[in-house]
């Protein structure tokens, strides 16, 4: 048995280099485990923990080559923080060499198991993109760019994988986006990740009183639909969110205003309605001579 | 004194939060990578926020002023209302949208108004947000701009020049209803810009002799029709709105169930909006897109012409087809699989790919993500027949919800 030690921190040339050493050397997955350092098994054997010697390569193996479907798929499943993930990906490239067709064979348990992780990177990611709020560094002044920075708890390993979007949508500010699982930033030259955790910054931004006072007016308490919303925003992205602490609120308040609505007789036209329909009035008058 | 831009900004929302539409998606693909400024789409939109009433938050939704010369019964801005009234800047609008952008709270602006003056005054003024957020600040995110009744031709195509969407909405289903519940308003104009639009859309879509194709609306038109202010029913609708996706072929029509608002007209009812009605309505426009129905054999299930509201219009056209059932999902096409409650078009891929490989078994359905529950007495599998499950007089009641969740709605 060999045992494998990975950072996992979601990029895939990692796991690439070990895999195409083991296939190369005709390492059958039944004969590998994979490991994350700093995961729930290596802590227990705390830093003494090392992987095995990679086996030299056997003259004998063919090629290796696999499907450009199978290298998309193992971008985004690599980036999901189930350990199993690494185990995964090699059995699918060991069955590969033989089943070509592997990944259309949509109801095959492997397949439809990285489908799964790779659809839940997927909506982690897009959630990302989504959920991120700036906050405006103060400190800013003088300079020749405006400074923001994020807060943001991913559920797996996309912060590197997302960089290139925020890179090219806020291209022309420097940014920093922080995350328990490694920090991206940019700075108009370079686009940088690093894996290391970082902590919480304490941060106030004053745009966000606008834009929570926009939050509240746009929902319309005749509609409450609270299920609708939490399935598309989960709470555990909440406590990031500025406008969140917010939603309570608006839904105990929901029901009486309604009433209200309700139960207020329509009043009086303003002023300058009675004049405008005046004036549409001489106006249809005059079209009709 | 002059409100503060926090409170007109609040009630410069609460008037455009009745506009259903809040999409950011299908327009072009572009960013800043390149250029160095701001902003950027991609093919599918991002919702940034949900609020408690479920719809997206996408785009920073505001008119530029809530006054308004049009009476229109439905609308909270009509001018016999005693809503209080606001009116921002072009140039604030633009600060907002920059700052908001920048705070990743948004994909971009949907920007409408009231009318005042003139509809040119008008739309000049929201046309100068979206000149100023492209050209002087290099804004490369959405922009959906409302089209003002009877603007002039220029204003239109310089509009578009900006906007990945433009959209003008027609409110309700007849001609009849827009008379008597939107007086200043005349379908037949609104009709003629909805046509105008697509022409200059298709103009701008012919290459050039270089063979370069102008940038011009990429993300189409829409509109958007009331639902339960006038009497019309739901086949009226849905074949008012089959003749908008065909004569001006609009991208979209949102549906927006009537709901109280606040100071509300005599002329209508304050109930409980059709929040149902208005869910079974999109299901009929995305059966009549995406599915392959047409119009009419969604709205003949029932003599009403209403959509049943018990069960999905789906499933409402399966029951009331049952001699086509059962399919064969390891031999049918696609059109055929499409009309199987319970399967959408990814579903209905993944059928066609695996099935390629094998024959499937409901288990292996199972496997992909199908309901088992929904699709077992319309499909026959390997090993697996229904038995003259669709005859079933009891099918029906296998799906209907129990009456206790009915007094919900």
């Amino acid at each position: 048995m060999l045992t494998l030690l990975l950072d996992g921190h979601g990029e895939l040339a990692e796991w690439r280099a070990a895999a195409r050493t083991l296939l190369r050397a005709s390492v059958p997955p039944e004969r590998v485990e994979w490991r994350q350092r700093g995961g729930a098994t290596g802590d227990l054997f705390g830093g003494q923990m090392e992987g095995s010697p990679l086996p030299p390569p056997d003259p004998q193996a063919p090629a290796a080559t696999v499907p450009r479907a199978f290298l998309e798929l193992a971008e985004a499943v690599i980036c999901h923080s189930d350990p199993v993930r690494f185990a995964l990906l090699y059995r699918l490239l060991w069955r590969l060499q033989g089943e070509r067709a592997l990944l259309e064979m949509r109801a095959d348990a492997d397949v439809v198991q990285a489908n799964r992780l790779e659809k839940s990177v997927r909506r982690d990611a897009h959630k990302m993109k989504a959920f991120v709020r700036f906050k405006e560094l103060p400190d800013g002044e003088g300079q020749p760019r405006r400074r923001f920075l994020a807060w943001f708890e991913p559920e797996h390993f996309i912060v590197g994988r997302t960089a290139g979007f925020f890179q090219r949508r806020f291209t022309d500010m420097d940014w920093i986006i922080a995350t328990p699982k490694g920090t991206s930033s940019w700075d108009g030259q370079h686009l940088r990740f690093d894996p290391a955790p970082a902590n919480k910054p304490d941060l106030r931004d004053a745009a966000d009183d606008l834009w929570r006072t926009y939050y509240a007016h746009i929902f319309n308490p005749a509609r409450l639909k609270v299920q609708a919303m939490q399935s598309e925003m989960p709470k555990k992205y909440w406590k990031n969110l500025p406008e969140a602490d917010l939603i309570p609120d608006l839904i105990a308040g929901a029901e009486a205003r309604v009433r209200e609505m309700a139960a207020r007789a329509a009043s009086d036209p303003p002023a300058f309605h009675h004049r405008l329909r005046a004036r549409e009035k001489a106006a249809g008058r005059e079209g009709d001579t | 004194m002059k409100k503060t831009l926090k409170e007109r900004l609040a009630i410069l929302s609460d008037a455009a939060k009745y506009d259903a539409s809040c999409a950011s998606s299908g327009t072009e693909r572009r960013d800043s990578g390149r250029s160095g400024g701001l902003g950027s789409t991609e093919g599918s939109g991002i919702c940034h926020a949900y609020a408690p009433d479920g719809r997206c938050i996408s785009l920073l939704k505001i008119l530029l002023t809530n006054f308004c010369i049009y009476d229109c019964a439905y609308c909270i801005n009509r001018s016999s209302s005693n809503v209080e009234r606001a009116r921002f800047s072009v140039e604030e609008v633009v600060w907002l949208t920059l700052e908001f952008y920048r705070r990743n709270y948004i994909e971009g602006l949907f920007l409408s108004s009231g009318i005042i003056r003139s509809s040119d005054h008008t739309m000049e003024e929201l046309v100068r947000v979206a000149r100023i957020l492209r050209t002087e600040h290099g804004f490369r995110g959405y922009i959906h701009l409302k089209t003002i009744p009877d603007a002039s031709p220029a204003l239109i195509e310089e509009a578009g020049l900006y906007a990945d969407r433009l959209s003008i909405n027609i409110e309700l289903p007849t001609d009849a209803g827009i008379d008597n519940f939107a007086p200043q308003k005349h379908p037949t104009r609104i009709r003629a810009a909805m046509g105008d639009l697509r022409l200059k859309i298709d103009a701008a879509a012919e290459p050039s002799f270089r063979g370069r194709r102008k940038r011009f609306v990429p993300g189409g038109q829409s509109t958007q029709m009331i639902v339960g202010v006038d009497g019309a029913n739901d086949a009226t609708i849905l074949a008012s709105s089959a003749r908008l996706y065909g004569h001006y072929r609009l991208r979209r029509v949102y549906y927006s169930a009537f709901s109280p608002i606040p100071d509300a007209s005599k002329a209508l009812p304050l109930i409980k909006p059709p929040l149902l009605r208005e869910h079974r309505l999109y299901q009929a426009d995305w059966l009549y897109r995406f599915y392959g129905f047409a119009v009419e054999e969604i709205t003949r299930t029932r003599p009403d012409g209403n959509l049943d509201l018990e069960i999905d219009p789906k499933l409402a056209w399966a029951l009331a087809n049952r001699e086509r059932f059962p399919i064969d999902i390891n031999r049918a096409e696609r059109e055929m699989l499409l009309r199987v409650p319970g399967l959408g078009p990814r579903s209905v891929n993944a059928i066609l790919s695996a099935r390629a490989h094998k024959a499937l078994r409901l288990e292996d359905l199972g496997r992909l993500g199908v309901s088992l529950r929904k699709v077992r007495p319309f499909i026959a599998a390997l090993g697996w027949t229904p038995l003259r499950l669709v005859d079933r007089s009891d099918l029906r009641d296998l799906f209907a919800p129990k009456p206790e969740q009915l007094s919900l709605f």
